[in-house]
């Protein structure tokens, strides 16, 4: 066991499965010779060669498509976007190519792809620094779409993803990067791809998020039970696609009340479909509307530090909503 | 018939190392090409397949360029108009009609995406989808797994000309380029990307001069000389077999047919222009070349054609009565696996494909005996 933050971990991780198999190759912006732009490949160029840790033209749809290309023909690329907010260009080949590739050959074909690109704000990162681009991808059957958000979680799902034979969107808040730390076993092992997990039992009532937001609830849920006695269950995704019903709803189906939390903005967000499934399925069960809390819908977060802090939930605000709805 | 004297005169196939067999099946390809055409056109129009995709005026630069490559190893990344390449890769009119059926054992994709949407990994034809281009970087990509695995195989890409104003192949040709892969790009200029014409589609001459923008050859072969194609190809293969890296290959040539069966040429290209194209037509040109080389006369060409057509109409046949998919199939190969949310069978994953699947007709969809049955579909170029 060893104590890792997000990024280290994602580093060590990825390390070990270079190692492990030589079927496992990175390509990206920047991953060789400066390690990425967040280090997740510091020293791997020297360790692995340059056939293996590719720096890639500036050019994000070839990323994903020449990675496409490589599982297609026996090998298992890990492609890094730099920034999820430039993984646009390469919607295309997610959703037309990675996605369907296995479908389209009824199962002739596959794409062992995975894709990872940090994500979400908080870090004055901007329009263009910032985004949450989960749900454009999580809309997509076909493609898995992972956000997993402790050190242990992203060793266990980070493995998953690569062994999995169907594409993952491997997402990593890069605020967690070197805010969350946490204990990692040394030894390999799988967080499978699909359930969610309860981080925080209780009884009053279900708060669901995932990112950064699962770290601002966790917080807020023990500030309640500090101040109020209320007792919060935390469920943390992990996979926005497809989604673990069963987890989330047996939980609100124990606690009545729900909220969910997301940071991107609102309106037809992961919150979005997530109340929705609760509303059709526990109607009677519930003891208070659904909350969903979100960014405001402005095209992207902005730079200065009032206006981002306006547009990011932070514990404050979250804990406001969950004694909001304790007290329902 | 030609002489011996006059075969003497012409050692062009010989010295490309292409028997008079090879000369012969790469004729009897062209023709089935273009039969499975014909008879496809004629389908569409009775009203029994939807949509179809025609090959007409490519056969010659088509079998030319693919038959050079060694099939269970290379790799074929071909796209929608190139029946001519799957037939060489190891397709059957059986495939082909499959497909353009939409039946449960077509090979390509199970009756799930539009006829020409070619894909057989044991035959290694790597599946295409619509979107213009997107398949290049795959060979790229796949061009880098071979070279990373120290295979000995090599990646022929084909695309048309209005292929080449999209991102993802100036991405793609530029990775092969930085990376030397062993991949041969084959540009079939048709001179029209549906109504769009060359000068609309980019200011430079030929599509060959960009290859210097990703640091390799580019070379123009004309598309109805069979040989040329072959010849090209050959050299282009082989040196990406020895290490030398990729080549960007045009071949002029023509489509005769409106873009696809929904399309209606009229509006965009003369008359005038597609009958001149026609006299050019890459059969006759190679029928003409066999004639002289004694390998035909006009007899064997009739029963050529004769016995291809009896062949290809036995397959529509067989094609016409095969299962369709079952309904609920539909909701098969998302993903290998069943997981959590997919476990109520909203969608089901490669280990899970339920055996009473197979061997099920579904919707009973009668299709249409004639062509007032036909469903009226109102055409749009697709
Ligand atoms: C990205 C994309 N844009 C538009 C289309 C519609 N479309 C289908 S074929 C075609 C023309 C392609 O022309 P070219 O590459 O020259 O090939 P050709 O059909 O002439 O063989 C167009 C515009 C498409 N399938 N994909
Ligand atoms: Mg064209």
């Amino acid at each position: 066991m060893t104590e890792k933050n997000v990024v280290q971990t994602v580093h060590d991780t990825l390390w070990d499965e270079m190692q492990a198999d030589d079927r496992v190759l990175i390509l990206g912006e920047d991953v060789g010779a400066r390690g990425g732009v967040f280090r997740a490949t510091a020293g791997f160029l020297e360790e692995f060669g340059e056939m293996r840790v590719l720096d890639t033209p500036l050019a994000e749809s070839s990323i994903v498509g020449c990675a496409i290309g490589m599982a297609m023909h026996g090998l298992l690329p890990v492609a890094e976007i730099q920034f999820a907010d430039f993984i646009h260009p390469a919607f295309d080949q997610l959703v037309s190519e990675a996605a369907r590739i296995r479908y389209r050959t009824a199962g002739d074909w596959e794409c062992p792809i995975v894709v990872r690109a940090p994500y979400g704000g908080g870090v004055h990162g901007a329009l263009y620094h910032s985004q949450s681009i989960e749900v454009f991808y999580g809309h997509v059957p076909g493609l898995k779409v992972v956000v997993p958000s402790t050190p242990y979680d992203v060793k266990g799902m980070l493995r998953a993803a690569i062994r999995d034979p169907d594409p993952v969107l491997f997402l990593e808040h890069k605020k967690t990067y070197r805010l969350i730390k946490g204990d990692v076993p040394d030894e390999p092992y799988e967080v499978p791809i699909g359930p969610a997990d309860v981080k925080r039992e209780g009884d009053d009532l279900t708060c669901i998020a995932y990112g950064l937001m699962l770290h601002h609830c966790l917080e807020a849920a023990q500030r309640l039970q500090e101040e109020a006695g209320a007792s919060v269950e935390v469920v943390d995704v992990r996979t926005i696609a497809p989604l673990d019903k069963e987890t989330i709803l047996g939980s609100v189906g124990k606690t009545g009340k729900a909220m969910v939390v997301s940071e991107d903005n609102r309106t037809y967000g992961a919150a979005a479909e997530i109340s929705a499934t609760i509303s059709e399925e526990l109607m009677f069960d519930l003891d208070a509307p659904v909350v969903r809390i979100g960014g405001p819908d402005i095209p992207a977060m902005p730079f200065a530090g009032p206006l981002e802090h306006y547009y990011m939930p932070d514990v404050d605000r979250i804990h406001e909503r969950m004694r909001q709805l304790a007290e329902f | 018939m030609a002489t011996e004297v006059d075969r003497q005169s012409d050692t062009r196939a010989r010295d490309l190392g292409l028997s008079d067999q090879d000369l012969l099946d790469m004729y009897r390809t062209m023709v089935m090409a273009r039969l499975c055409d014909e008879a496809q056109f004629r389908l569409n129009r009775q009203g029994k397949a939807p949509f179809v995709v025609p090959v007409s005026g490519h056969e010659g630069c088509q079998i030319g360029t693919a038959w050079p490559f060694q099939k269970g190893k290379d790799v074929f990344v071909p796209y929608y108009r190139d029946m001519g390449i799957c037939l060489v890769a190891g397709m059957t009119p059986l495939d082909v009609f499959l497909a353009v059926f939409g039946k449960r054992d077509d090979p390509s994709s199970g009756g799930r995406q539009m006829p020409a949407h070619w894909s057989s990994r044991q035959l290694g034809i790597v599946t295409g989808s619509s979107p213009i281009a997107t398949q290049i970087p795959h060979a790229a990509g796949i061009a880098y797994a071979i070279k990373y695995r120290g295979e000995d195989a090599v990646v022929g890409s084909w695309f048309g000309d209005g292929a080449t104003s999209e991102g993802d192949w100036h991405e793609g040709l530029n990775f092969a380029g930085i990376h030397r892969l062993p991949v041969v790009w084959y540009c079939e200029n048709n001179r029209y990307a549906i109504s769009v014409p060359l000068s609309k589609q980019m200011a430079v001459k030929d599509v060959a001069m960009r290859a210097e923008g990703y640091g390799f050859e580019g070379v123009v072969v004309e598309g109805n000389d069979v040989l040329g194609c072959y010849e090209a190809s050959k050299n282009a293969i082989d040196k990406a077999r020895e290490g030398g890296g990729p080549t960007l290959i045009e071949l002029k040539t023509y489509r005769f047919h409106p873009h696809t069966s929904d399309d209606d040429d009229r509006s965009y290209r003369s008359r005038e222009e597609v009958e001149e194209a026609k006299r050019n037509d890459s059969l006759i040109v190679f029928a003409n070349y066999l004639r002289q080389q004694g390998l035909l006369d006009d007899d064997a060409i009739e029963s050529t054609r004769v016995e291809i057509k009896a062949e290809v109409d036995a397959e529509v046949e067989v094609a016409w009565k095969a299962e369709d998919p079952s309904p609920e199939s539909a909701l098969d190969h998302v993903f290998a696996d069943v997981t959590p949310s997919r476990a109520d069978g909203s969608s089901g994953g490669d280990t899970n494909v339920k055996a009473d699947a197979i061997g099920t007709t579904g919707g009973e969809a009668t299709p249409a005996d004639s062509p007032e049955e036909a469903p009226g579909e109102e055409g749009s170029d697709r």
